[in-house]
């Protein structure tokens, strides 16, 4: 009963979308003024249809409801409860419902945050948000629907991919998923202001908290995901150029360039076709991260089923929206005004520099992701992107891109005189040169690894955002005035990527790893740390049967930490899973992770096992600075200046 | 207005590869052993210890080798088109048992011998085919992995054609489907077993 009842809400909410999506933007163009007002009460009847959809279907999961094939698929009566929750979005027809139900939870959020907003605009961004709803809301119901019944029931389910029963798990998807989805927002106010024909200063106030938040969610998913692979996929990286981690760099990278092309439309008027089209390319990318998901076009280790109908829809889906937008901007952004003149050196030539190389580098990636699929369609062979190309491309474009923050913020507005940027950074300059050649020079004294250039490379642009950032941080403090919050989050936001910087650099440069084979009382050293053996034993869970090994860690004599790696065997699945054993610190991960029995000891015939042991130095600086980028872009957000600026441009 | 075409078209273009990209199968891997002659092993069978078998032994025959395990999820879901195959034609499918005994089966530090290795292979194998039927002329056991490994087994199942002079012809990563049961492999067997 409850499974239909979420399915009849969902087929409720698709025709409610559908008249979201129709009526206002109908409204707003013939000045029809009771369709325009029917936008809000439509927006917030369909958020709740789809809150009603998505709590049946988690309904059905908490009380293992096998005669849902979508349940018995993804849940197991042994599961535990939380994890039954997750696994709502544990497979593909759940994804997509929590996609729909975001979707719905921000648009219901732009209408109650819209008040300031004149009426046609507001029905306008709802409209445009409502057509996306419907398209998706199309595709859930013809091709995945997560309430399709099993009959007769199973007895009992297939259980939750072993790999996503982790805690990452149950937030990575639905924040990684409000990321992309809220990036409709920015796009909504796009296109509204294209139909409109009123691309101006508003338009880029009104988008930038929702751009912002947008990205904060994406930011924290994606070093979420980070972390998630690190700590458990046992193969001790943390990035791996994977098809659906593109993905979800692309629309990041485009966020990124938008946000800052966003604060030059605002200030200066400057570049604002070119603004309008970073919002349709970051939500555009979205969608293409979720075609390329979603199809199976791609094959990666975020393996979906893949069901050709569902690709077909996704891409009509895509060259529908997609192409009737940039038809869109092509028709308007001719007749938007070209706002204000830059000089060579301004910082809206610093912000236009850092936008073009962001969207170069994720033309880059879109490049490397589909190169394959290029290839196998020109019938030129089958090949897969690896590493090296994203490591070789990457490189060199992020670092002019980490160059360009410091005289970026320093630069002021219009002109900047290239003489007195030079006079105010030399000090800066000399500091991190120093710094860079130093650090290495001193590492590798202490004998704790070889200089590499790419150390010094990474080493000098950290310590360049670094002292650079508060360089220019204690000269403001020094002017009179209050600062604004929204500055502070854009240093905090900076000192993350510097502090992500570094991270990176460490752990290429200094990384060490063991592979052993090891047995109960044996050791294996690495730097200056001794792991020994201590016991094997089973530690069996819920769902699954564990062979547990318990290593002890000591330094200059003295333990200083246990780690307990385990090889797990789920019952639901012959697929045994390593969970690694870290022991974080601010300077170093300790990493051991557990692999199989090998033959015993030649002579003692006593019985071992592999071992991989990694020594990570500074690798959770990685995800310190993610944080760091989101406690930025939220304190950004949630300055006052955007919600007063938005209800002055009513008045005016 | 030309300069803000420039999206749309890189756009239409982007487009296009998608969707001749979706009429493609990213499973189809092209492995070097297609036209090479498929390596030899010898191998003891599912049914006694006193049996092996040889690749050579299929000589003049084209066959099929099907790489399975009881413990792979995609097996279970290919199985019943195989069964429902070797119902229709007399096309002789060689079933590989790939790693059938996994190192976890062992108990906890202790290693099992090849005897006892093969004795639980057989026991589960055999409970398998009884419940799924069985559509093997006859299935060799691979428990070490090393014959999977001359043959560039990268996941379970797989299925290879081998022609009359034991060459292989056509390899498929995962499960069979009937679109390419009928569209691939069967017009390939037909033109095979004419020459």
């Amino acid at each position: 009963m409850i499974p239909e009842l979420g399915h009849f809400a969902l087929i409720l909410a698709f025709w409610i979308a559908l008249a979201q999506g129709v009526l206002p933007l109908v409204g707003a163009s013939t000045g029809h003024l009771a369709w325009q007002s029917i936008a809000k009460p439509l927006t917030a009847l369909h958020f709740g249809l789809a809150l009603l959809a998505f709590l049946a279907l988690m309904w059905s999961f908490v009380v293992n409801d096998f005669s849902v094939l979508y349940v018995s698929q993804h849940s197991n009566s042994l599961l535990p409860t939380v994890y039954r929750m997750a696994a709502v979005w544990g497979g593909h027809e759940g994804s997509l419902l929590l996609w729909a139900f975001l979707l719905a939870l921000w648009s219901v959020a732009v209408a109650v945050f819209s008040r300031s907003l004149p009426l046609a605009m507001s029905a306008r961004v709802l409209g445009v948000l409502g057509l996306i709803s419907t398209g998706f809301l199309a595709f859930i119901l013809s091709t995945s629907n997560p309430f399709d019944r099993l009959l007769p029931a199973a007895v009992d389910g297939r259980d939750l991919n072993p790999l996503l029963q982790d805690v990452g798990l149950i937030i990575h998807p639905p924040m990684l998923y409000m990321g992309y989805v809220g990036f409709s927002v920015a796009f909504a106010f796009a296109i509204a202001a294209l139909l409109s024909g009123r691309l101006d200063a508003a338009w880029a106030r009104w988008s930038r908290p929702w751009t912002l938040v947008a990205w904060v969610f994406m930011t924290f998913g994606i070093g979420l995901g980070s972390w998630w692979a690190y700590s458990e996929l046992g193969w001790g990286g943390w990035w791996f150029w994977d098809p659906v981690e593109n993905a979800s760099l692309m629309p990041w990278l485009f966020g990124t360039a938008l946000i800052h092309a966003l604060m030059a439309t605002e200030k200066r008027g400057g570049f604002k076709a070119w603004t309008v089209l970073l919002a349709i390319g970051a939500f555009s990318l979205s969608l293409l991260g979720t075609f390329l998901v979603r199809s199976g076009v791609l094959t990666s280790v975020h393996a979906f089923a893949s069901d050709p109908r569902r690709g077909v829809f996704v891409l009509i889906f895509l060259a529908v929206v997609v192409g009737s937008s940039l038809t869109l901007f092509a028709w308007r952004a001719p007749k938007v005004s070209k706002g204000g003149g830059m000089g060579l050196i301004s910082r809206e030539s610093f912000l236009l520099a850092n936008s073009v190389l962001l969207v170069v580098a994720t033309g880059a990636v879109l490049l490397g992701t589909i190169y394959p699929l290029i290839i196998d369609a020109l019938d030129l062979g089958k090949l897969s992107v690896g590493a090296p190309y994203f490591n070789a491309v990457f490189v060199p474009l992020l670092a002019p891109l980490l160059f360009l923050m410091v005289p970026g913020v320093a630069a002021s507005w219009k002109e900047a005189q290239i003489s007195q940027l030079v006079n105010r950074l030399r000090w800066v300059a000399l500091g991190s040169s120093v710094l860079a050649l130093g650090v290495p020079a001193l590492l590798d004294s202490l004998g704790q690894g070889a200089w590499l250039w790419s150390t010094s490379l990474g080493l000098f642009l950290s310590s360049w955002i670094v002292l650079g950032s508060l360089q220019h941080a204690l000269e403001r403090l020094r002017l009179p005035g209050r600062i604004a919050l929204s500055y502070w989050g854009m240093q905090t936001a900076h000192l993350g990527m510097a502090v992500l910087v570094v991270g990176i650099t460490m752990v290429k440069g200094y990384e060490l790893e063991r592979d052993v084979r090891i047995g109960i009382g044996e050791t294996v050293t690495l730097r200056d740390f001794t792991l020994q053996l201590k016991s094997m034993e089973d530690a069996d869970g819920p769902n699954y049967k564990a062979l547990r090994a318990t290593l002890e860690v000591s330094k200059d004599q003295h333990t200083i930490a246990q780690l307990t790696p385990e090889k797990r065997r789920y019952f639901s699945s012959a697929m045994p899973m390593t969970e690694a054993a870290i022991d974080s610190g601010w300077m170093r991960d300790l990493y051991v992770s557990l692999g199989d029995p090998v033959e015993p000891h030649p002579q003692t015939g006593a019985p071992r096992w592999n071992l991989h042991v990694y020594d990570k130095p500074f690798i959770s600086w990685l995800w310190a600075g993610a944080l760091l980028m989101v406690l930025g872009g939220l304190t950004a957000a949630l300055d006052k200046r955007y919600r007063r600026g938005a209800s002055r441009a009513v008045q005016a | 207005m030309k300069k803000f075409l420039i999206p749309l078209a890189f756009f239409v273009g982007l487009v296009v590869f998608l969707a001749m990209g979706l009429q493609r199968d990213p499973r189809e891997i092209p492995s070097p052993l297609v036209g090479q002659a498929a390596p030899a092993f010898k191998l003891f069978t599912l049914a006694a210890d006193d049996q092996t078998f040889e690749p050579k032994d299929m000589h003049g025959q084209v066959w099929l080798l099907n790489v399975w395990a009881t413990w792979c999820v995609a097996c279970r879901e290919e199985h019943p088109l195989l069964v429902a195959f070797s119902k229709q034609h007399s096309l002789p499918i060689v079933g590989l048992s790939y790693k059938e005994v996994q190192a976890q089966d062992e108990p906890p530090g202790a290693k099992m011998s090849p005897q006892e290795k093969r004795l639980l292979a057989r026991q589960r194998s055999e409970k398998w085919l009884r419940t799924r039927g069985n559509p093997y002329v006859l299935t060799a056991l691979d428990l070490d992995g090393r014959v999977g490994i001359d043959y560039g087994v990268y996941g379970v199942p797989e299925t290879y054609v081998i022609d009359k002079q034991g060459v292989i012809r056509y390899k498929l990563v995962g499960a069979i489907t009937p679109e390419i049961l009928s569209k691939k492999i069967l017009p390939l067997v037909t033109e095979l077993e004419k020459t």
